[in-house]
């Protein structure tokens, strides 16, 4: 661009006023919108005393959590103040009732070795001394004092208090030692027991020997086929709980589906009574609008918790729920639709002398068929996520078992399970509603072509 | 199901007789899909009654009842209970307490128990609408087909907003209420997360409609991706920006009611007590308040993005 000469600059921004000489509010209205932003941010901070909050708050458990999501600990317990030393498992432990790892060594003298990492992280240990090594250090742990003592420099993965020596190995566990017991606690990845609990007789039997157990095996529990008793045994794993799990979750869709559907049935008619375009009075029109806002407004959570107050906890009351917040929500986007149709194959059906239904029929459905059934879709996805979490007040489904087993804290790894059901069941269902949508849309696409070739 | 149909040819026996032959088809499919969908209706209204603690028609003749605890013996205890003014009915039960939730602000001027939980309610929806926004709009920016910097960050970025779109906020407020203990923070996070999904997919998907023009110009003139972004797309698409913002809103006030109602704090877990007590006058009060606010916000945020950008925000109700 030439340069400009100060008189040709005059000209300029005397010609176009609205772009040079805007008026102050709309020159520092972003400036005061943004100020205005910050001061709500730093009240909002003041409110919740997040300083406080975040001072109070345990990040450390953040990644201890997100480990307990993908892999389960044994913590064996070895009894020093007994004549011999013997291991003890939690009961419940994932290994069962006879816990027999090839990671825990008796050694010919009676002392044991337990191999948290292999040999490089273990721990030796007889009544009078322990030996821990990790992180290419010996560390042995006089114990005949009356308490534990670190031999020698104490490296920084050890804390030794005055009754306990703990050995942090990072992710893989850790040794407490002190007078009269060795506690190990040994993490794994994965997860314990997915298939067969320990009660089943299958458990523990590698995959192929189950395989040929219920192809051709003999009858583990007589009178039961050993598929049947596999089929089960894994339906009602008593850690995973697979069977309830999957009933939950099937509650959820169905919740999601039945409330949705019958919201669409529901809303359909009203809403052509609601539409200013298809019926007349006004007064009709406004209070059917008014009853939509009311039905949204009252809010999924409100219905849900009345109606689990009327029908008892389960998928009844999510089901009613959604029911009564889609009546609105679908009566309101359905008649705005109809608001926004073309009248003319309306007149066009009107003209030929057909009765008021039959004008609706094929004057206007066919207009606004395809668009209801892809905003019903749009809601049914919409819902398939919602209704996990008002299960979680009692609506039935697998919100309230997520939020029971994040309560105890204590098992993640069931709800990294649930979650990744959720997802799976979340993305299949986003996808069969975007197919069906892009089919409609299609369809919408090709009749508009038709009529535009026809003129 | 496609409408176009080669043009038909031949005498006017056989194309009506075609023409009839693809109607009766397509009724039948017709027929065939409502019968299924009717089966599976029914199915799942079976298979939720049987779920379900109580049954449909045992419990319908005392759906009454049930709402007979809601009447309360007299209305003006609504209002004392949505005001937290003493009422004469007040025998030490949690029932009629109303002035004891009163949060003093100076002196003797107090801020209703109520009004207090639901503005916790609005400002965890507010606070994490606009974590959501932050995030979302340099997300959009990348995740867009035809601005993002890199291919490779574009799928990235989009699989990562996916995966906060669809995994349940529940989980992350039950996650969070371990570590910043239960409370509003953890619905913050919870909800602030799940926005930056949501509103990231609507951005980038306006993101891609945009005119490409000023775009080139900037190109032209050696600007970088910042100052493309900046100068060139953000004016474009910021009216929409807001417009989705506001919805979301609307929807993060939902949400954390919700959320409220498990262990989140703010007024849903106050209504999930009062309704699950059978406590008629406070949960009226409740639910008097709530259903305003709501509607207030909506009808605010429906006017602001009219304003904004007009009867579109409204042809696809998000």
């Amino acid at each position: 661009m030439s340069t400009m000469t100060a008189d040709e600059m005059l000209s300029i921004e005397e010609r176009y006023p609205q772009v040079f000489r805007r008026p102050a509010y709309k020159r520092y209205g972003p400036l005061f919108l943004v100020l205005g932003t910050i001061l709500y941010l730093v009240y909002a901070m003041w409110f919740f005393s997040l300083p406080q909050v975040l001072r109070e708050s345990h990040w450390d458990r953040l990644p201890l959590f997100l480990t307990q999501w993908i892999s389960y600990d044994l913590q064996p317990e070895f009894r020093l103040d007994q004549p011999e030393i013997t291991p003890k498992y939690p009961r419940f432990s994932a290994l069962g009732d006879n816990p027999n790892p090839d990671w825990v060594i008796k050694n010919p003298d009676g002392s044991f070795t337990v191999l948290i990492d292999g040999p490089a992280r273990s721990v030796t240990f007889n009544k009078a001394q322990a030996t821990i090594v990790a992180h290419g250090q010996t560390v042995p742990v006089s114990l005949t004092s009356g308490k534990p003592l670190v031999e020698g420099q104490v490296p920084d993965w050890i804390t030794a208090h005055d009754d306990e020596v703990v050995a942090r190995m990072g992710f893989v566990g850790e040794v407490r030692v002190t007078v009269d017991r060795v506690k190990v606690r040994k993490r794994f990845l994965g997860w314990a027991n997915f298939v067969f609990d320990t009660r089943s007789p299958f458990f523990g039997k590698p995959a192929g020997e189950v395989i040929s157990l219920i192809v051709s095996g003999p009858e583990l529990k007589p009178g039961t086929s050993n598929l049947a008793l596999a089929g089960d045994n894994i339906w009602n794993n008593a850690q995973w709980q697979h069977g309830d799990v999957w009933t939950k979750l099937l509650q959820t869709i169905v919740m999601a589906f039945l409330g949705t559907l019958l919201g669409g049935i529901v809303a359909f008619p009203l809403a052509f009574f609601a539409a200013r375009n298809i019926t007349p009075s006004g007064a009709l029109g406004q209070v059917l609008k008014r009853f939509f806002d009311f039905m949204r407004s009252v809010d999924m959570l409100i219905w849900a918790l009345f109606f689990t107050r009327a029908f008892g906890p389960g998928p009844l009351a999510g089901s009613a729920a959604i029911f009564f917040t889609e009546i609105g929500t679908l009566g309101k986007t359905y008649s705005e639709a109809l608001e926004n149709i073309d009248d003319k194959p309306r007149e066009g059906v009107l003209s030929t002398g057909a009765n008021g239904l039959l004008v609706q029929r094929y004057g206007v459905m066919p207009e606004v068929i395809p668009v209801f059934i892809s905003q019903t879709l749009y809601q049914w996805e919409s819902n398939t996520r919602g209704a996990t979490i008002i299960g979680a007040v009692g609506a039935g489904g697998i919100g309230l078992k997520l939020w029971e087993a994040m309560r105890t804290n204590s098992n993640w790894a069931n709800v990294f399970y649930m979650v990744l059901l959720i997802l799976m069941v979340v993305f299949i269902f986003d996808n069969i509603s975007n197919f069906l949508r892009r089919r409609l849309s299609r369809t919408i696409h090709d009749y508009n072509r038709i009529q535009a070739r026809q003129g | 199901m496609t409408l176009s149909v080669p043009a038909p040819s031949g005498t006017p026996h056989t194309v009506a007789d075609a023409w009839r032959r693809q109607t009766s088809l397509r009724r039948l499919y017709t027929v065939l899909g409502v019968g299924l969908l009717l089966a599976a209706m029914f199915g799942s209204m079976w298979f939720a009654d049987e779920a379900n603690a109580g049954h449909f028609f045992d419990r319908l003749p005392h759906l009454l009842d049930f709402l007979s605890w809601l009447v309360p013996k007299d209305w003006n205890d609504v209002w004392r209970a949505l005001f937290d003014i003493a009422s004469p009915h007040d025998t030490g039960t949690q029932e009629f307490n109303f002035p004891l939730g009163r949060v003093y602000v100076w002196g003797a001027f107090y801020v209703p128990e109520y009004f207090e939980l639901m503005l916790i309610t609005v400002n965890v929806a507010l606070v994490s609408t606009f974590v959501g926004f932050i995030f979302a709009v340099p997300f959009s920016f990348i995740a867009a087909r035809n601005l993002t910097p890199h291919p490779a960050l574009r799928l990235l970025v989009k699989r990562f907003m996916e995966l906060l779109r669809a995994f349940p906020e529940i989980v992350i407020a039950g996650l969070f209420a371990a570590i910043v203990s239960i409370g509003p923070i953890a619905a913050i996070i919870a909800i602030g997360l799940h926005s930056i999904g949501a509103l990231g997919k609507l951005f980038y998907e306006i993101n891609e409609n945009i005119d490409m023009r000023a775009e080139e110009g900037l190109r032209a003139v050696g600007a970088n991706w910042f100052e493309r972004v900046r100068f060139a797309d953000l004016p474009q698409v910021l009216p929409n920006f807001v417009s989705y913002t506001l919805l979301r809103v609307e929807i993060n006030v939902r949400a954390s009611t919700i959320i409220g109602a498990v262990g989140g704090g703010g007024i849903g877990e106050e209504l999930k007590l009062s309704i699950s007590r059978g406590f008629g006058a406070k949960t009226l009060a409740l639910v008097l308040l709530l259903f305003t606010t709501i509607f207030i916000i909506d009808q605010f945020s429906a006017w602001l993005r009219r304003k904004l950008v007009g009867e579109q925000a409204f042809l696809m109700g998000a």
